[in-house]
């Protein structure tokens, strides 16, 4: 049994700790929250034990791996202080604030053997793993650009007043939202080493933007733009839609559905020239437990697996979510 | 319960293999007349149970279905909730703690924080319990035999283990409501041990089971060995994982599993609607399923 520790038990924590709960092969052995309602809730109800200061619960319980699930301001120094002690860590996203905090702890994390990852959780989700998978295999060719377009409906009137609303806690749609389009474009296409152009809007929020708006270049020169937009009430939930155009075809690409526009008859098991559509039955994996998404359960079987050495740890590492720590920099200190 | 349970994802634009397709259908039933015309050509062919999630605008058609007891002598709502989405939203945007000042009733959260959290285990129970009457309040003078609690709230407090809110949600629905307790997972073999190992004999769980084995959390063999085995009043959703299996196909294998009391789907069109009922009722006729 691997013992797993939570810091942080608001919507993700929760999430998280519901699906280690049903693991059969993690222990929970604590969880430790500030709020106290939430501590006492678990501690009444579940057989979880609950600590409002972590440090205790650390010397205490001596986990082997602790998820992060708090407001990203606090991510590099826990994250430090739990790779300094031994601990493997899976941390939620976007990963630090500060680039070089990120770069620092990916140093702390190899040197020491650590399993190291981050929630974002798009890179288990089938139809975008196909989408990889065909691009590999060069089924659309040399790609020559994307667009990526990411909506849902987080803030939509004038009236917020938490950690997301403010700029220096991580809060605001570029750290929140755009983060998981930023780390799945990293993914698909190629690491995003330029800027071209950048809006930051404010609609509802204020103090932080929210709508992310951007002409974005991948270190081999692919050319793309994202469109993102959280105060959008016509999606029920938050949608994450790519587009790739290449020299052989074209892929769009959601997290139901994926399609594919081949100019020629390619090598590929079912796949044949002209459209191709696919829908998320058709990669989905079977879990052994479902909270929200199959990807939540996948993500966390995936560290659990590198923790008992069963898996290389190369999904989500803090090397890649620091990469995208990078674009985020680039796009929040980019002067057009 | 009825052997065929129409659904609501369709008009809310809820569906699990196309974004696409779920944007369409939001813009297809903008308007309550559509889904209320959808809903009486599923009553022309025979079914008359309506499951659906405690949104917003079934406040509205329960509006209607009042002011027609004639036209709607008969029909029946199985309610599912809470609408999740909202409270998702609503923690995102507020916080935890934000979320129950905002939706629990009258000022009992706000004298929680004035006592200082000097307050004992029951009030929790009495939370959900206030929580539970908001979303059923829409429902008032419809005929709500069973009442399911959505799947995300089932599988969280199943993954957490709390026991106790499972037995007092038991026990409220049954009371306060005079009706069957139902649970909506996707867990459906984890769930019945734990609702077992709570006291809960012999539960209404819904949850998706296909020929494809989709979203069948543990395996389809776990679930078919389940079905046969256990007792549980089993009520089939998904059976067509979301469109990608010939529906011929799809129904056979739901008609022909041991165990399943009722089937739940959803469809907009008429055309759609006769042929599933219509499979479904030549299915069982085969596998010789008769109503109870």
């Amino acid at each position: 049994m691997i013992k797993v520790a939570l810091i942080g038990a608001g919507k993700m924590g929760i999430s998280h700790l519901a699906i280690l709960g049903a693991h059969p092969d993690v222990e929970i052995v604590g969880v430790a929250d500030t709020t106290k309602i939430v501590t006492e809730v678990l501690s009444k109800y579940t057989n979880f034990q609950c600590f409002s200061d972590y440090h205790k619960m650390i010397e205490e319980e001596r986990p082997d791996a602790v998820v992060v699930a708090v407001p990203t301001k606090y991510h590099a120094s826990l994250v430090e202080q739990l790779l300094n002690r031994g601990i493997h860590v899976f941390v939620e996203k976007p990963f630090c604030l500060c680039v070089n905090d990120g770069l620092a702890l990916t140093k702390i994390a190899i040197e020491k053997h650590l399993v190291n990852q981050v929630g974002y959780h798009n890179k288990f989700i089938g139809t975008f793993l196909e989408a990889k998978n065909l691009i590999e295999q060069g089924a659309i060719g040399d790609i020559m650009h994307f667009s990526g377009d990411m909506n849902g409906p987080v803030v939509i009137k004038q009236k917020q007043n938490n950690w997301r609303s403010k700029p220096e806690e991580g809060g605001g749609c570029l750290m929140d939202y755009a983060a998981h389009l930023i780390d799945l474009i990293n993914y698909l296409v190629a690491p995003i080493s330029n800027v071209q152009g950048v809006i930051l809007k404010s609609f509802y929020s204020g103090q932080v933007e929210d709508s992310v708006f951007s002409l974005l270049e991948t270190e081999n020169h692919i050319s793309g733009v994202i469109n993102v937009n959280w105060s959008d009430e016509t999606y029920r939930k938050m949608s994450t839609q790519i587009t790739i155009i290449g020299s052989k075809g074209k892929i769009i690409v959601d997290a139901t559905e994926l399609k594919v526009y081949l100019k020629h008859d390619i090598n590929i098991d079912n796949y044949t020239k002209g459209w191709n559509i696919k829908h998320i039955n058709d990669f989905s994996e079977d879990v052994d437990f479902f909270l929200r998404g199959e990807e939540y359960s996948a993500q966390m079987n995936h560290f659990i697996k590198a923790v008992q050495q069963n898996e290389p740890n190369h999904i989500n590492n803090f090397k890649s979510a620091s990469q995208t720590d990078y674009v985020i920099d680039l796009i929040r200190n980019f002067n057009n | 319960m009825k052997r065929i349970l129409f659904g609501d994802n369709q008009f809310f634009g809820v569906n699990h293999i196309s974004d696409e397709k779920s944007r369409a259908q939001a813009i297809r039933f903008k308007e309550d007349i559509a889904i209320l015309n959808t809903l009486d050509k599923a009553i022309d062919t025979g079914v008359t149970t309506f499951m659906c999630t405690t949104h917003d605008r079934i406040a509205q058609l329960c509006d209607v279905i009042r002011k027609n007891p004639v036209k709607y002598d008969g029909f029946a709502m199985y309610p599912c909730l809470p609408y999740a989405h909202k409270y998702a939203n609503a923690v995102t945007e507020l916080g935890i703690v934000g979320t129950l000042k905002q939706y629990i009733p009258g000022n009992f959260f706000t004298s929680i924080f004035k006592g200082g959290f000097a307050f004992v285990s029951k009030d929790y129970i009495s939370m959900m319990e206030l929580m539970i009457d908001a979303e059923m309040k829409m429902f008032a003078g419809v005929n709500t035999p069973v009442i399911f609690l959505q799947n995300v709230i089932t599988d969280l407090l199943l993954g957490l283990g709390m026991k106790d809110f499972f037995m007092s949600y038991h026990s409220y629905i049954k009371h306060k409501y005079n009706a069957e307790p139902g649970y909506i997972t996707m867990n459906m073999p984890k769930l019945l041990d734990f609702l077992e190992s709570a006291g809960i004999e012999n539960p209404i769980i819904c949850s998706s089971i296909n020929i494809d084995g989709f979203r069948m959390s543990g395996g389809k063999e776990l679930y078919e060995h389940t079905l046969r085995t256990r007792k549980v009043r089993a009520i089939a959703m998904q059976v067509l994982s979301g469109g990608a299996t010939p529906p011929q196909k799809a129904i056979e294998y739901i008609c022909s599993l041991p165990g399943i009391e009722s089937i739940l789907f959803g469809a907009s069109s008429k055309a759609n609607i006769q042929e599933t009922v219509s499979l479904i009722r030549h299915f069982d006729k085969q596998y010789q399923f008769s109503e109870i």
